[in-house]
């Protein structure tokens, strides 16, 4: 039997430890790799399971609950998704968010484009110190980037009053700050890191003889960019813009901090939900629908641009 | 953002490339492309275009914090150090401090431990499932911060465990496990494997291999990884402001105090030191995670 055969490895003696649970065990581990892999693996596993897969599970049972002043009323019920699509407001918030945020990841993805590719491409010595410029804004508060804006484009901000002091114009320009335009700025900004690297990442990894091939059988430099650099980079381009596009949806501090009324994200109503209003059953409702709206959007993305390149090729 | 796999054919091919590289450019450079100065010198403006837009709205706040005025406005009034003698002396601020500092080093030593468990155990197992578990593992990189927020919130409320430091710790371990893990992986994939079977072959037991072998390799990388870690949950301020109690961290201190407008410059002090302090710290985590491994390991963060 197998187990036996694996157990002359292990120096066991007797038949009785041979049939105890722990010997067992032991021939187990040893012949699988596997087990062993994924119990190195559980302390992490199961961390990351009571930290995220729980939460979210009580966060969808919490949406079917109800706020009954300061208790929670636990039956089960749709009462709040009914709410949800009786207030045309909640769509119009989502749909406004969605435009804003992919507007935001587009910008950010042309942006970050030709940088990737310059470092990719271009820097042939200080890779490493061009890496680190574009990677050292990531790691730094997003609430300091964000709030920098805010003192940018305020009304006695640094642009206004720079512009007043040369003399460029007399008052404060009114339509710089609390707007969905600074919010999609600023958001561009805080995430520009994010869209970098993974177009890099993708760019670098292109073998340089598929180049050479291209430009062998006559290529111009764009025929060949268009025909082998882009499409060989598409999925970098994909994974930024997902790493872009996700978090900015639901994203609440920026349009708070630089939106004012009319850049208000859906970000902002769930927090108020959590807060102020105080009905934490809706916010999850709302909450839910958010993310199933983006995991809607996040499936059609990829299996659109998958198809078309499976097209192209 | 997973490339880490194939590293090392990678860093072979990259060689091969770069020797041919070498051996090529007289040929491309006369009949297309060109490395000539005119040709690159567009997309180096572009690039040093790209790095002003990335680092000057930040540099605003150092550059204010020193102004001699209560608004933050040009032209400039005169350099002061009024606003950092403020920042010093308020203590609710330095209790923030005490608190970010402690949630900080905790999460860092937590996560990289963890980051390390699962990092081994990626990179050194076959494992069915193992792209389906590495997704998952790196699925808080991409699920919005609010959602993972009021979610954990739920939780510690329906356990009734009030919110505190540790509940703040908790969320920045679970948004921290991706980067420790990440940065660990390629640390691990860059150095020969072959080191560690020596090892086992000569005697050494599993656990004596780990520790007088893989640990002192994986070295530098556990070092950026305690680093990372540590600055991630300095400035995180999304999760920390649905889960803090009554002690607040620095970032969600900051936010309580920019309703007041009189306390911008004080704000703008803080926000100058702990940027600058950041930017040091992350410089030199990066330096230790690229160096040695290869400007592309460690990969997409």
């Amino acid at each position: 039997m197998a187990v036996t055969d694996s157990a002359r490895t292990v120096t066991y003696g007797d038949d009785v430890r041979r049939t105890s649970l722990l010997f067992r065990v032991n021939a187990l581990f040893l012949r699988h790799e596997w087990i062993r892999g994924y119990t190195l693996l559980s302390p992490t596993l199961l961390v990351m399971i009571m930290l995220m897969c729980l939460p979210v599970f009580m966060l969808v049972t919490y949406s079917f609950w109800t706020q009954n002043y300061l208790d929670i009323d636990r039956t089960f019920t749709l009462a709040n998704y009914e709410a949800f699509f009786q207030k045309p407001i909640y769509v119009a918030l989502i749909m406004k968010s969605i435009r804003m945020s992919l507007f935001c990841t587009f910008t950010t993805l042309i942006l970050a484009y030709p940088m990737a590719y310059f470092i990719a491409f271009k820097v042939k010595s200080n890779k490493l110190v061009w890496l680190i410029l574009i990677t050292v804004p990531f790691w730094t508060s997003y609430l300091l980037r964000v709030f920098a804006w805010k003192v940018i484009l305020g009304y006695n901000g640094v642009v206004n009053s720079g512009l007043i002091s040369i003399g460029v114009i007399d008052e404060p320009l009114q339509f710089l700050l609390y707007n969905p335009t600074a919010v999609v700025l600023t958001l561009a900004h805080a995430w520009a890191a994010f869209a970098i690297l993974p177009i890099y990442v993708s760019l670098e990894k292109i073998d340089r003889s598929y180049l050479e091939a291209a430009t062998d059988l006559g290529d111009t430099p764009s025929e060949r960019f268009w025909r082998v650099t882009w499409p060989l980079s598409l999925p970098g381009v994909i994974a930024a813009g997902l790493l872009v596009f996700i978090p900015t949806v639901a994203d609440y501090v920026t349009p708070r901090l630089v939106g004012g009324t009319t850049g208000i994200m859906i970000g902002n109503i769930i927090q108020s939900q959590f807060g102020k209003a105080n009905n934490w059953p809706l916010g999850a409702a709302l909450s839910v629908i958010v993310m199933l709206m983006i995991a809607f959007l996040v499936i059609v993305f990829i299996v659109t641009t998958t198809r078309g390149r499976a097209r192209s090729a | 953002m997973t490339d880490t796999t194939a590293q090392g054919n990678l860093t072979a091919q990259k060689a091969a490339q770069d020797k041919r590289g070498e051996e090529a450019p007289q040929y491309f450079a006369s009949k297309h492309e060109g490395y000539h100065w005119t040709a690159e010198a567009p997309m180096f403006l572009y690039a040093v275009w790209y790095l002003a837009f990335l680092y000057i709205p930040v540099l605003f706040l150092p550059l204010f914090s020193f102004n001699d005025s209560i608004y933050v406005a040009f032209p400039l009034k005169g350099f002061s150090l009024e606003w950092y003698d403020d920042m010093v002396s308020t203590q609710q601020l330095l209790e923030a401090l005490a608190n970010s500092l402690k949630v900080g080093a905790a999460v860092a030593f937590i996560s990289t431990i963890l980051g390390l468990f699962a990092a081994k155990a990626m990179t050194r197992y076959v494992m069915p499932g193992k792209g389906a578990v590495t997704a998952f593992i790196m699925l808080p990189l991409v699920v919005p911060g609010i959602i993972l927020g009021i979610s954990l919130l739920v939780i510690t409320n329906m356990v009734g465990m009030p919110l505190s430091l540790y509940t703040i710790g908790l969320a920045h371990t679970l948004i921290s496990v991706p980067f420790a893990t990440l940065v660990l992986m390629s640390r691990l994939e860059g150095f020969d494997k072959n080191l560690e079977e020596a090892s086992l072959d000569l005697g050494e037991g599993p656990f004596r291999t780990f520790f007088r072998v893989t640990l002192p390799l994986a070295w530098p990388g556990i070092l950026a990884s305690l680093l990372l870690t540590f600055t991630i949950s300095f400035d995180e301020f999304i999760l920390a402001f649905f889960l803090a109690g009554n002690e607040a961290t620095l970032p969600v201190y900051i936010w309580s105090q920019l309703r007041f407008p009189s306390r911008l410059p004080m704000v703008l002090a803080l926000g100058a030191t702990i940027l600058i302090f950041s930017f040091f710290i992350v410089t030199v985590a990066e330096v230790l995670r690229r160096r040695g491994v290869g400007p592309q390991s460690g990969s997409a963060i």
